[in-house]
């Protein structure tokens, strides 16, 4: 889906998550604890909202949410985003879009 | 005294033991011969003997004119000394096989004791579920758990086991070869309560969390169905020593992801917490109706295996980066120290259980 690619490669960091859902705010709050300030779209609140989550599970996420893209690319949802901070690749991947404060 | 001498013999073909009986014959096991205790198959084959010594004594009792005057007493008396011999000896067997009764007896009360104390934590939760009117409780929730309860109580006997071998490997320095099967087998077994916690979270998620399938001190340290995994580095930590400057610095970065991957999921159940009872509460009622905010409700309760299976999948990867890091060696002490720690805890749990309390 256009609308999904297109806003994935919009920012360097980007979270497709629901309001509703409690495991997209732990890893919004992950991220945050990393001091960077992803871009959100809450999918529950798109009008295309149901075109976007089948986009997302299309392309390869189990849960539609939480689906993280860093640099345009699809990492993957809760599970990939913890193996990869435990493996400490992750901070390597946000580095280039730490907030400097 | 040849009738005293017969009776034991009577009393076993009829099957009875009586102990009073065995007690007074222990005392002639002191004059008796040494003859070794060959075990309870040996008794048997004892009582045919027995039959036909019995028999012989019972000739000997019929027929003592049979012999000459003058050799009659001292035969007896060899005769005698003979019978108390065997006598003891017999004793001394009837004794073990008595004694190894009462063994697998103890062993099976233990055991059916335990089965007891499971079946009534089970009956309990059971209990507590239908008392407040589960929604939805059916008997396949409680096969999932049961079968789980099984499988933990003999994953935890396997564990001692595993334990108890890697000590012994490691004073021993067997080869790097043995040790590394004895560390896969370690990591492996770990990997297998994963997967057993993944179906009795699909089964009954809030069993799951509540710990009730383990002892009350390792409850204490509960963190979303188990323990942090970095506290279990802290714990194995000393035992790693000595260290790379690379190993501490890899082991430092992944107690700090592990803390920050923690807290991400700590916050996220919270809001979980909120948004549940923010669902049921007293606004929600007048805003919708019943059906659709239980629904609501039932659809934030989902959310939880999913919180469940985050933490294990944490602790999960936290022993693989961990025996990534180390060396075989230092893999295994980490075991062995992770194994002996959740040891005493559990020991802790029934010590503190049996402790002796003032009466009320």
């Amino acid at each position: 889906m256009d609308k999904v690619t297109r806003l994935a490669s919009e920012n360097g960091i980007v979270i497709f998550s629901k309001s509703s859902c409690c495991m997209c705010y732990a890893v919004k709050i992950l991220f945050s604890e990393l001091r960077v300030r992803p871009t959100i779209h809450e999918i529950d609140q798109d009008p295309e909202g149901r075109e976007m989550e089948k986009a997302l599970m299309r392309l390869g996420c189990n849960a539609p949410v939480p689906a993280v893209f860093i640099g345009g690319t699809l990492i993957g949802s809760t599970n990939e985003v913890m193996s990869l901070h435990l493996k400490g690749s992750l901070s390597l991947l946000l580095k280039p879009y730490e907030a400097l404060s | 005294m040849s009738s005293a001498s017969i009776q034991p013999f009577t009393s076993r073909r009829m099957g009875i033991y009586n102990p009073f009986q065995q007690v007074s014959m222990w005392g002639d096991t002191f004059k008796g011969d040494s003859s070794p205790n060959t075990g309870v198959s040996t008794v048997l084959q004892v009582d045919a003997g027995m039959d036909n010594k019995s028999e012989i004594i019972s000739q000997e009792s019929t027929g003592p004119s049979r012999n000459d005057e003058g050799d009659n007493s001292a035969d007896k008396v060899k005769r005698r000394l003979a019978q108390n011999r065997e006598a003891a000896r017999k004793s001394r067997l009837r004794k073990k096989a008595y004694v190894q009764q009462l063994e697998t007896s103890r062993l099976k009360l233990a055991q059916l004791e335990q089965e007891l104390e499971k079946a009534r934590k089970q009956g309990m939760y059971v209990e507590s579920a239908l008392d407040a009117g589960h929604v939805g409780f059916s008997g396949n929730v409680n096969s999932g758990v049961a079968a789980f309860e099984m499988e933990y109580a003999h994953w935890v006997e396997e564990q001692n086991r595993q334990i108890c071998e890697l000590r012994s490997a490691l004073q021993a320095h067997i080869t790097e070869i043995e040790l590394r099967m004895l560390v896969e087998s370690g990591l492996n077994h770990y990997h297998s309560l994963f997967r057993m916690k993944a179906d009795a979270a699909k089964a009954d998620v809030f069993y799951l969390m509540s710990g009730v399938w383990r002892t009350s001190t390792e409850r204490f340290f509960l963190w979303i169905g188990g323990f942090r995994p970095s506290e279990l580095i802290n714990i194995i930590r000393p035992q790693l020593e000595p260290m790379t400057d690379q190993q501490v610095l890899s082991v430092c970065n992944l107690r700090q992801s592990s803390q920050q991957a923690e807290d991400a999921l700590s916050q996220g159940m919270e809001k979980l917490q909120q948004s549940l009872s923010q669902s049921i509460g007293f606004e929600s009622v007048i805003a919708g109706n019943y059906g659709s905010q239980m629904a609501a409700a039932m659809e934030k309760l989902e959310a939880l295996e999913g919180f469940v299976n985050q933490a294990d999948h944490l602790r999960q990867q936290t022993l693989q980066h961990m025996s990534r890091i180390l060396t075989t060696h230092q893999t295994a002490r980490g075991l062995l120290a992770l194994g002996e720690y959740f040891h005493r805890l559990r020991a802790l749990s029934s010590l503190w259980a049996a402790r002796p309390r003032e009466p009320a």
